[in-house]
C-alpha cells in the first residue's frame, strides 16, 4: 500500500499540546488562583462550529492602523521611544502560510505605562501614544507594523514583580478553535527570565517562540530597528488518501 | 493507519492580561481615533433570516467576583445553520450577519450580544447537534483563552440527543451551558470554578 499525505482542507485540526501551552493553575501567577478551571478539560475533537470561524476580508483598514507611532497621534508628532518595526509570517503547525487573516497588537508605552484608566504605573503617560494597532496578514501570511520598543513594568504580583518588555498579540486564523492570544518578547532580554507570567510556561523552547529576534538586516537605517517573531497557529491534519500514485 | 504528525509548534499561549480592551475594543476603553467602531460589535448588518435574540454572558471568578476585565468572542451558524465563508479580501460586502461577536466584559463581568438564534450544524456523527454557539473567553489571569459554548433552555428535545452534551459524563454539569430565557434574552452564567463551574473543553 503506498498512501500518500495529502494536505486536505477537510482535515482535522491537530489537538492542542496542552503541556506545551501553560496550564491554566500557576501558582506563581497569583491571578490565576481564583480564575483557573479546576475540572480538567472535555476533550472533543473539532466540529463543523469550530473548524468554521470569522475572516475579515470585508474589514477596511485604516492607513495608519498599523502604525503605534503616528496612530493615536494628538499633535501631529511621533510617539516617544524607540522606534522599530515588528514583523513576521503566520503559519500553521504544517509550515504553510495563514493569509489575509486578522492580527492585532497591544502595548505600554516607551515607559512601560499602558493608557488605561486603572494602570496604576507612575511612568508617564505619552499624549501621542495609544498602544494598539491592527494588520491583516498578506497572501503569504505576512504583517508588519511600526511602534516604538515597550518599557518593563512592574505589577502587583508578589509585591515587586516586574514584566520584561513585551506586546500582546491576538490572532485569528481560519478557524475558531485556532483562535490565539500571546505575548512577544525580545530576544536577549535579562527580564524574560525572572517573570512570573513567562514562567507559566515550562518548556525553554516554547519560551524562545516567544522570543522575537533582531532582524539586523531589515533595519531601516537612521530611523527604526526591526524585529521579526513569528506566530504558529494549529495546524489541520493531512487527509490521508489510498493508492494514489505521487503527484496526482 | 497513519498518524502525520505536526512539522512546527504551535505558538505558546500567554494570558491576555489586565489591558486585553485596549488591544481588542480600544473605544471601549477610549482609546479613540484609531478605528472608527470596536470590531465585533454589530453582528447584524442587513436583512436577516432568523429569530432575533439577546445573548447575555455573564462570568464569574471561583469566588464570585465578576470578571470585569475580560472579552467574550462568540461564533455562531446562522438562521439555517450554515456559517458565513471567508469574505475576499478588501471586497466591500459586510455580510448582513456575521456570526461572530466580540464584547468587552463590563464592571459587573456582563456581556449581551444582539444577534439571532443559530440554527442546528450537523455534528461529526452526522445527527444534527442542538443549537448553540461557541464562546472563547480570556482574560487576565486565564493562562490560554477558554473555550466552551452556549445552549438554550427551550430547545431541551435537541439539547438531550446533542453530540456534545452527551460527551459530559456528570448530567448535573451539562446544566452549566444551557441559557435560561427570559423574553429575548438568553443569560447564561460562566463560573470558572466552584460548586458551578462550567464546562470548558479542549476542541
Ligand atoms: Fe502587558
Amino acid at each position: 500500500m503506498s498512501g500518500i499525505i495529502l494536505p486536505g482542507a477537510d482535515g482535522q485540526l491537530f489537538q492542542r499540546d496542552r503541556d506545551w501551552h501553560p496550564k491554566a493553575d500557576t501558582p506563581g501567577y497569583k491571578s490565576t488562583t481564583f480564575r483557573a478551571p479546576k475540572h480538567s478539560l472535555l476533550s472533543l475533537g473539532p466540529t463543523k462550529s469550530e473548524m468554521t470561524g470569522p475572516t475579515f476580508g470585508h474589514e477596511k483598514l485604516g492607513e495608519l492602523d498599523n502604525d503605534l507611532i503616528r496612530n493615536f497621534s494628538q499633535d501631529g508628532t511621533d510617539a516617544i521611544g524607540q522606534r522599530m518595526i515588528v514583523y513576521g509570517q503566520v503559519l500553521d503547525e504544517n509550515a504553510r502560510p495563514v493569509p489575509n487573516t486578522l492580527v492585532e497588537y497591544w502595548q505600554a508605552n516607551a515607559g512601560g505605562r499602558y493608557r488605561h484608566k486603572k494602570e496604576g504605573y507612575v511612568a508617564a503617560l505619552d499624549p501621542n501614544f495609544g498602544g494598539f494597532g491592527r494588520s491583516i496578514t498578506d497572501e503569504n501570511g505576512f504583517y508588519h507594523f511600526r511602534t516604538i520598543k515597550p518599557g518593563a513594568y512592574p505589577w502587583p504580583n508578589t509585591g515587586n514583580d516586574w514584566r520584561p518588555a513585551h506586546i500582546h498579540f491576538s490572532v485569528f486564523g481560519h478557524a475558531f478553535a485556532q483562535r490565539l492570544i500571546t505575548q512577544m518578547y525580545f530576544e536577549g532580554d535579562p527580564m524574560i527570565w525572572q517573570c512570573p507570567i513567562v514562567a507559566t510556561i515550562n518548556d525553554k523552547a516554547a519560551i524562545d517562540q516567544l522570543t522575537a529576534r533582531l532582524d539586523r538586516l531589515n533595519t531601516t537605517p537612521m530611523d527604526a530597528l526591526c524585529y521579526r517573531f513569528d506566530i504558529v497557529l494549529r495546524g489541520r491534519r493531512s487527509t490521508m488518501f489510498e493508492n494514489r500514485k505521487e503527484g496526482n | 493507519m497513519l498518524h502525520p504528525t505536526p512539522t512546527l509548534k504551535e505558538t505558546p499561549s500567554q494570558t491576555a492580561g489586565p489591558y486585553v480592551h485596549i488591544g481588542m475594543t480600544p473605544n471601549f476603553c477610549d482609546i479613540t481615533g484609531v478605528i472608527p467602531q470596536d470590531l465585533g460589535t454589530t453582528m447584524i448588518h442587513g436583512e436577516v433570516e432568523g429569530e432575533r435574540i439577546n445573548v447575555a454572558v455573564r462570568v464569574f471568578d471561583g469566588v464570585g467576583v465578576p470578571l470585569f476585565d475580560g472579552v467574550v468572542e462568540i461564533w455562531q451558524a446562522d438562521a439555517s445553520g450554515n456559517f458565513v465563508g471567508p469574505t475576499a479580501p478588501n471586497s466591500n460586502a459586510v455580510p448582513a450577519f456575521t456570526g461572530w461577536g466580540r464584547q468587552p466584559l463590563s464592571e459587573a463581568g456582563a456581556a449581551t450580544f444582539e444577534t439571532i438564534k443559530p440554527g442546528r450544524v450537523p455534528g461529526p456523527d452526522g445527527k444534527l447537534m442542538a443549537p448553540h454557539i461557541a464562546l472563547w473567553i480570556v482574560a487576565r489571569g486565564i493562562n490560554i483563552g477558554l473555550q466552551t459554548r452556549l445552549y438554550f433552555e427551550d430547545e431541551a428535545e435537541a439539547n438531550a440527543t446533542d453530540f456534545v452534551l452527551n460527551k459530559i459524563m456528570d448530567k448535573r454539569r451539562r446544566q452549566t451551558l444551557i441559557a435560561r430565557r427570559e423574553g429575548a434574552t438568553y443569560t447564561l452564567d460562566v463560573h470558572l470554578q466552584g460548586e458551578q463551574e462550567t464546562v470548558f473543553f479542549d476542541m
